[in-house]
């Protein structure tokens, strides 16, 4: 799970990790007031007027309505910042990560002007081939960190956090001195280090990047930037954290999705496509396109669906007016095939089929399963093979 | 010959009261392998799946299990806050082989548990997997054992219901299986291709091996690491599909996840990486049992 900028900032202030004065403004005299009180706190007048959106790429985006803004304005005084806002509000920002679509701008965030020294990259994530997390560092902050990883691998300094004892300050120097700090700023930053990594921990995330993070010319290290992607598998034990989340940002078919447990991922082809297994999915999808069609979606219905979940996940196939042709491929371990079969069969009698469906069945129950689609009147073709379902469905959905 | 299960094992469920844990402790005693015990805390001294052989004695604890019955493998049916725990008292009991069969426990207690497992002499497969099985013999997860059959080809896959896909095949086209393991899909895991690898090129009966990768959402690159150990020590033929080389990049982790598999992980990089280490890859999912077929005929 994703959240914004400003409340991934709120969650590090609140584990005693340095980020900048701000507050969060969702019209634009909110972010008047956010202004004037900013600088009445710091005494300076240049604020930094922020979208906040889930994408990234934000500062060198550009708005559709306002070719000439990007995502992120510094501006001059409170007033320069509620024009931005009115601006930026109800627009569609295009940046790298969105697509050409672009996404509905409909919070900012007004945060304090920073005299800025240097600029560092940091991101903690898990590396699979060690199964434990990473703290990687690089002085190239502010830049497009895969560039500096292709063209010099050995600017990203890394340290293992061993989960018996967490980020050790030794291993926070290394990375401390190893950016070139020297005295306070280095003190600081082995502080630093040492509460982003027990907040990485403690919030359960999957992936946390400050980019940049700064040094101020008076020596504080600050996380300018912070971008945090929460393990999903965790958030049973987070409920404010699952409070955060920004339904906007999603989409509605993926969401409904999630609430019937299902994996669900929408794509532009035209074959619907029910599996159950993450991997079984992605085969699927792999052998329709080897047969030269296109798969409409992922959607993995996982172990112990229930005929209701089937349901579901068969309305949310159809909804989609791209799809041309729906492949049913399961392979009962904890799913037994009869389960399956009702639920199709509950589905079609429930949502009727307008297009094309092949259905095939193996595993548990599987005789039973099959008998249960073939007596159901309905017209469900089955298939013996994987290969043999995945050229029906395509030369049927032509 | 088998690699890490046989008709010796002796098997506690942990979790056997629960829905699941139940049916497949009852569809592994019909497949003839030894549950020995079943454990739930507060449910010990009950006596479960009578229809067996005087039934399942249920314990509190593993370590009574273990002591007991004799049990040295364990198969892991608990929810997810639960399955952390449950690994590490079957460890801490002893027991040399744990199967975790849960779905969805948080990365951060995997790390942890990987951490906490150093040293203590117990295998962990998976989480997130289908289990393991040598066909007529024993049966610890949650795959349809009628599947299998008995013969030369031993399978290693990061999927559940793809390896189901392959085993079918296999047995279809007259081949059997020494064993199957499933070491699950989950980002931090117990036992990877690597040491499976290591199993069946060890195991002499073992004359063919089908390995079975997927397209994470950051890639990792565990099959890369399998191909290299294949090129280095393997001389049995091996047949290697990886799952998700067409899906599209799309939902991908911010740039971090990128940076640490560094180039790696790419569908094209780990098709490359196995073609290069004398792999037989099947071109589509559908082709997995014909390429162990010609790859044996050399």
């Amino acid at each position: 799970m994703k959240i914004h900028e400003y409340q991934g900032k709120e969650l590090l202030r609140a584990e005693g990790v340095p980020v900048p004065l701000s507050r969060v403004a969702f019209s634009p005299t909110e972010a008047r007031a956010a202004a004037a009180d900013l600088i009445g706190q710091t005494g300076n007048e240049v604020v930094v007027v922020k979208s906040q959106i889930h994408a990234g790429g934000r500062g060198k985006g550009r708005f559709e309505e306002y070719p000439d803004l990007g995502g992120v304005k510094v501006v001059q005084g409170a007033d320069a910042a509620m024009e931005v806002a009115s601006r930026m509000l109800g627009s569609t920002l295009v940046t790298i990560q969105t697509g050409d679509e672009g996404k509905r701008v409909q919070r900012l965030l007004v945060e304090q002007g920073m005299d800025i020294d240097r600029e560092l990259y940091l991101a903690i994530t898990l590396d699979r081939a060690t199964g434990r997390n990473t703290v990687m560092a690089s002085t190239e902050g502010g830049m497009e960190i895969e560039e500096v990883a292709e063209a010099h691998p050995e600017k990203i300094m890394r340290e293992t956090i061993d989960p018996a004892v967490g980020l050790q300050s030794f291993q926070a120097r290394n990375l401390a001195y190893g950016l070139g700090l020297r005295g306070d700023s280095a003190k600081r930053m082995v502080a630093f280090l040492r509460k982003i990594a027990a907040a990485y921990d403690r919030l359960d995330c999957a992936m946390l990047e400050v980019n940049p993070l700064v040094v101020t010319k008076a020596g504080d290290v600050v996380a300018l930037d912070a971008k945090i992607t929460f393990d999903d598998n965790a958030l049973y034990r987070h409920a404010e954290i699952e409070a955060l989340r920004d339904a906007s940002e999603e989409d509605a078919s993926e969401l409904e999705a999630k609430n019937y447990d299902l994996s669900f991922i929408k794509l532009d082809g035209t074959i619907g496509c029910m599996v159950n297994g993450a991997g079984l999915a992605m085969a699927t999808m792999d052998i329709i396109k080897y047969f030269g069609a296109e798969p409409a979606n992922f959607l993995d219905v996982g172990g112990g669906a229930t005929a209701e979940k089937v349901t579901a996940a068969f309305k949310i196939i159809t909804r989609d007016p791209n799809c041309k042709g729906i492949l049913v491929n399961i392979f009962g371990g904890i799913m037994k095939c009869d389960t399956i079969a009702l639920g199709v069969i509950t589905a079609v009698k429930e949502v009727g089929l307008k297009v094309p469906l092949v259905v095939r069945l193996e595993g548990t129950n599987v005789e039973l399963g099959k008998k249960l689609l073939d007596d159901s009147g309905l017209r469900v073709i089955t298939a013996a093979s994987l290969r043999d379902a995945a050229s029906k469905i395509v030369e049927l959905a032509k | 010959m088998s690699v890490l299960v046989d008709r010796n094992t002796r098997l506690v469920v942990q979790g056997i009261t629960g829905k699941t844990g139940m049916f497949h402790a009852e569809q592994s005693l019909a497949y003839g392998t030894k549950v020995v015990a079943g454990v739930t805390p507060g449910k010990g001294g009950e006596v479960v799946l009578r229809d067996y052989g005087g039934g399942v004695p249920v314990f509190d604890t593993v370590a009574l299990a273990a002591k007991q019955e004799g049990a040295n493998a364990s198969v892991i049916f608990v929810p997810p806050p639960l399955a952390a725990d449950a690994i590490l008292e079957a460890a801490g009991a002893g027991i040399a082989l744990i199967i975790c069969i849960t779905e969805g426990i948080p990365v951060s207690d995997m790390v942890a548990v990987k951490r906490a497992l150093v040293g203590l002499g117990s295998r962990l497969i998976g989480p997130n997997c289908p289990g393991i099985i040598t066909p007529d013999q024993c049966r610890i997860g949650i795959m349809p054992g009628y599947i299998h059959k008995p013969g030369k080809i031993g399978v290693v896959s990061r999927s559940g219901t793809l390896t189901y896909e392959a085993v079918h095949q296999l047995t279809t086209l007259g081949l059997g299986q020494t064993t199957a393991i499933g070491i699950g899909g989950d980002p931090v895991n117990g036992t990877n291709f690597v040491d499976c690898l290591q199993l069946f090129n060890d195991d002499p009966e073992t004359e063919g091996i089908v390995m079975i990768g997927e397209i994470g959402e950051i890639g990792g690159s565990a099959e890369e690491h399998g191909a290299a150990f294949i090129k280095e020590h393997v001389r049995k033929p091996v047949v290697g599909f990886i799952a998700g080389t067409t899906a599209p990049p799309g939902k991908r982790m911010g740039h971090a996840g990128a940076i640490i598999s560094g180039g790696k992980g790419t569908a094209q990089a780990k098709l490359d990486a196995l073609r290069e280490a004398g792999v037989h890859i099947a071109e589509t999912p559908s082709d997995i049992g014909q390429s162990m077929v010609d790859a044996i005929k050399g």
